[in-house]
């Protein structure tokens, strides 16, 4: 066996720990809304159809939220196991949106637990009051965990005196510049991939089996909210490439694959960077694309890594890969919800129906979770070297703790045992066709009783 | 109240007694999941699933509390504890995984009787192995071991925890969870003959308490020298183990008169002035011998903001919890939960 620096092996541990807390906390983000969507229609229209994809979509929910909350635990443990020197320093800066986040758990856990064992218990008001509390805590703990992250590429609210933080004001630290933009991209990104992969599991079912309205209405819940998301995160990805720009113009030139410092920047699509020649080979480029998006100015001079010591760059081609790879899914998706979007708004609706779209959708269903990960390789690999931008180096921040290459194989091998489970689970209770018994149940009522 | 590290400790104690209470009890129900035993062993096992499946995860979030922060208010402290006590707290990671996911799987492969008996055994194994290791930390913690200077542990990865002391809080711990759990069990079962075998449970349990608290004690002597002369004090720490006594007492002979609703608030006092008992001999020290409260404090506005911002949580979170455990916990778990 090779032998892996401890370091490599922490650095490992976490991308490994937080890829799958990501795939299990989205889900668990943008399944309560379509969740409450669903319990709405059927308080409306009293289809049972709609019932049973509420109920379905709350199991899905209480599996994913269960292996969330637990692969979380695993987090906030292991930035102090992996991390203490980190923790140590700037544990005061970042515990506000912790605990702030702690709290939206807690209120999530609390009304999930009424909404799943509820039915029977509170008002359909209250039931359904529930489930909005769900939607709206998950939401909220997403949006304080990222400015954490916010925070680490652009921290503020506190002064560097002889190594250690003074003055620490921790409203100046949760308002960081990149947090907001940063939180709003994460839970588009959310509710985008969850939205379109649900829609494309349904879709794949839909092909297989007779046309019925189970899949047809989950596909409409969850491409009204997927494909909505889609669209969105065009105008916050701008927002946020451009606060990039100005705070970290290294990560930007990563991004881009920009060598050389310019005013009137092209945007490059594709290509491959390569950091010995300085020369990103093999890309489209766009004249002026880059300054015209980053400063809303053509003639606008963009930094490039020639402005950053060698030792301080990222792994370019790792960032700018991954940017490209979320950038073109962002913006199929984007497409897809805006034609369908003008379809439905047209009344066309019979294109729902058609096999050529179905199959689209299948196609689409694993891409935005692809984007996903590859922006957080975007946002963490172009952080690199830094784990708090210029300020602490990661590798200063790695514990004195050896051994660290077992933990990762444990953790790597435990999270991998959880997916296979957790997808199992779903393909058996939650997007399974329901047999026509189970809404025929649910229809006379033997499926639930409010109080 | 003018300190705020004093203010901000008391806060993590009460959050830490919550966790005792409520996820120290679903640990302990995972135990006697996995000891259900005679005729009843299955009645045995859906009660307590059905008891712990509202409820777990929002019991889980006062852990989450605490470790958040003790990080927000005292990073130093934080950073030591995971530096030098890296393997426990990986042990306990994985137990909390290992735990809450198999509860879940469990819950969800009704079809298939074989599959959902194996992961009620990790369940029930994880419910065992966690709670020693959280016992183990705490013991750790007062023992005086953990030194670290500069990021480096000054006793290396092992003796901080591994010793007769650590491991004796490890068990107590789970003795009492393992009481705690089947005390509650007695309130939530409507069969008679299931209230019976967990009364039987908790008598034996309840002895076990006592026993592992004596020797915990005795153990104490050279494993915790500090805390050890701390609890002989004659001062107010006397008073409040003369009310763990009280309540130990209470909770025993309202378990053999079977009024199990007394019971069940005496064990829950009882359990909360044996942590209080600790803190106590504890103070000043957050790291014994090592970092007192005020040393590893962050300033005192970071510490009001977090004072402030727990204050602003529980407005929501009271309300909350109170309605949680009214459609749950009072009176009516009776009614199916499906």
């Amino acid at each position: 066996m090779i032998p892996m620096s401890d370091i490599f092996a922490a650095r490992t541990q976490m991308a490994i720990s937080l890829a799958f807390h990501i795939i299990f906390a989205v889900i668990g983000v943008a399944l309560p809304p379509m969740m409450v969507l669903a319990e709405a229609m059927w308080l409306r229209t009293k289809d049972p159809v709609y019932l049973c994809l509420a109920k379905r979509w709350a199991k899905g929910t209480a599996i994913l939220f269960a292996i969330g909350a637990v692969s979380g635990t695993v987090l906030s443990f292991e930035m102090g196991l992996l991390w203490p020197r980190f923790m140590g320093l700037a544990g005061a800066a970042i515990g506000m949106p912790f605990s702030l986040e702690g709290f939206a758990f807690f209120t999530e856990a609390i009304f999930l637990g009424i909404y799943l064992y509820g039915w029977r218990r509170a008002s359909p008001a209250a039931h359904l009051f529930s489930g909005i509390v769900v939607a709206v805590s998950g939401l909220a703990s997403a949006f304080f965990v990222c400015l954490v992250n916010g925070w680490m590429n652009t921290p503020t609210g506190f002064r560097l005196l002889n190594g250690q933080f003074v003055d620490i004001n921790v409203w100046k630290a949760l308002r960081n510049p990149a947090g907001t933009p940063e939180a709003i991209h994460m839970i588009l990104a959310s509710y985008c991939a969850a939205g379109f992969a649900t829609a494309g599991i349904h879709a794949l079912l839909a092909l297989r089996s007779k046309p019925n309205q189970f899949h047809r209405r989950a596909i409409a819940i969850a491409l009204a909210l997927g494909g909505s998301a889609a669209v969105f995160q065009a105008v916050s990805g701008d927002a946020l490439a451009r606060v990039t720009a100005v705070n970290q113009p290294t990560k930007l030139a990563a991004m881009e694959g920009d060598f050389e410092t310019r005013g009137g920047a092209p945007l490059r699509i594709g290509g491959i960077p390569d950091v010995q020649t300085r020369q990103t080979k093999g890309a489209i480029e766009i004249p002026y694309g880059l300054s015209i998006l980053a400063f809303h100015s053509p003639k606008a001079v963009v930094a490039g890594l020639d402005q950053t010591p060698r030792s301080d760059w990222p792994n370019v081609l790792v960032v700018h890969v991954a940017f490209q790879i979320m950038v073109a899914i962002g913006s199929l998706l984007a497409l897809i919800g805006l034609v369908s979007g003008w379809l439905v708004w047209k009344r066309r609706t019979a294109f729902t129906q058609s096999r050529v779209f179905l199959k689209v959708l299948v196609l689409c269903s694993p891409l935005g979770f692809i984007a996903l990960e590859a922006g957080w390789v975007v946002t963490e690999a172009g952080r690199q070297p830094w784990i708090i931008y210029h300020i602490m180096k990661t590798s200063d921040a790695v514990t004195t703790m050896p051994g660290l290459p077992v933990t990762l194989i444990l953790f790597t091998c435990l999270y991998l045992i959880l997916s296979a489970v957790v997808i199992w689970l779903m393909s058996r209770h939650v997007i399974a066709t329901p047999k026509d018994e189970e809404i025929q149940a649910l229809a006379v009522g033997k499926g639930i009783v409010h109080a | 109240m003018h300190n705020p590290a004093v203010l901000l400790t008391l806060i993590l104690m009460v959050s830490l007694t919550f966790y005792a209470l409520f996820g120290g009890a679903d640990y302990g129900g995972g135990v006697w999941d996995l000891l259900a035993r005679g005729p009843r062993q299955q009645q045995q096992r859906e009660l307590i699933a059905n008891a712990i499946a509202p409820v777990w995860e929002a019991n889980h979030v006062w852990l989450i509390l605490v470790i958040v922060l003790l990080f927000a208010g005292f990073p130093p402290a934080f950073a030591a504890v995971s530096t030098a006590l890296h393997i426990p707290l990986t042990a306990i990671i994985i137990g909390i995984v290992m735990r809450g996911s198999s509860f879940v799987f469990r819950a969800y492969h009704t079809a298939d009787y074989r599959t959902q008996k194996r992961w009620g055994m990790i369940f029930a194994v994880a419910s065992t192995i966690t709670p020693i290791c959280l016992g183990v930390i705490v013991g750790a913690i007062s023992s005086g071991n953990i030194v670290v200077k500069q990021g480096i542990s000054e006793n290396g990865f092992l003796t901080p925890w591994l010793g007769l002391f650590p491991l004796m809080v490890g068990v107590f711990s789970l003795s009492l969870f393992v009481f705690l759990a089947a005390v509650y069990l007695t309130v939530e079962s409507t069969d008679v003959q299931l209230q019976e075998d967990f009364r039987r449970r908790a008598l034996v349990s309840g002895l076990l308490v006592a026993l592992m608290a004596l020797a915990t004690f005795v153990s104490a002597r050279t494993g915790a020298p500090d805390i050890y002369s701390g609890l002989l004090k004659p001062s107010i720490v006397w008073i409040v183990q003369g009310a763990t006594a009280v309540f130990a007492c209470t909770a025993f002979l309202c378990l053999l008169a079977r009024k199990y609703k007394i019971a069940r608030v005496a064990a829950m006092l009882q359990i909360t002035f044996i942590l209080w008992g600790w803190g106590m001999s504890q103070a000043p020290y957050l790291l014994q011998g090592d970092m007192t409260v005020n040393d590893a404090a962050a300033s005192p506005a970071v510490l009001w903001t977090l004072i402030a911002a727990v204050g602003s949580g529980l407005v929501l979170l009271v309300p909350s919890l109170l309605y949680l455990l009214r459609l749950f916990k009072m009176g009516n778990e009776h009614l199916p939960l499906h």
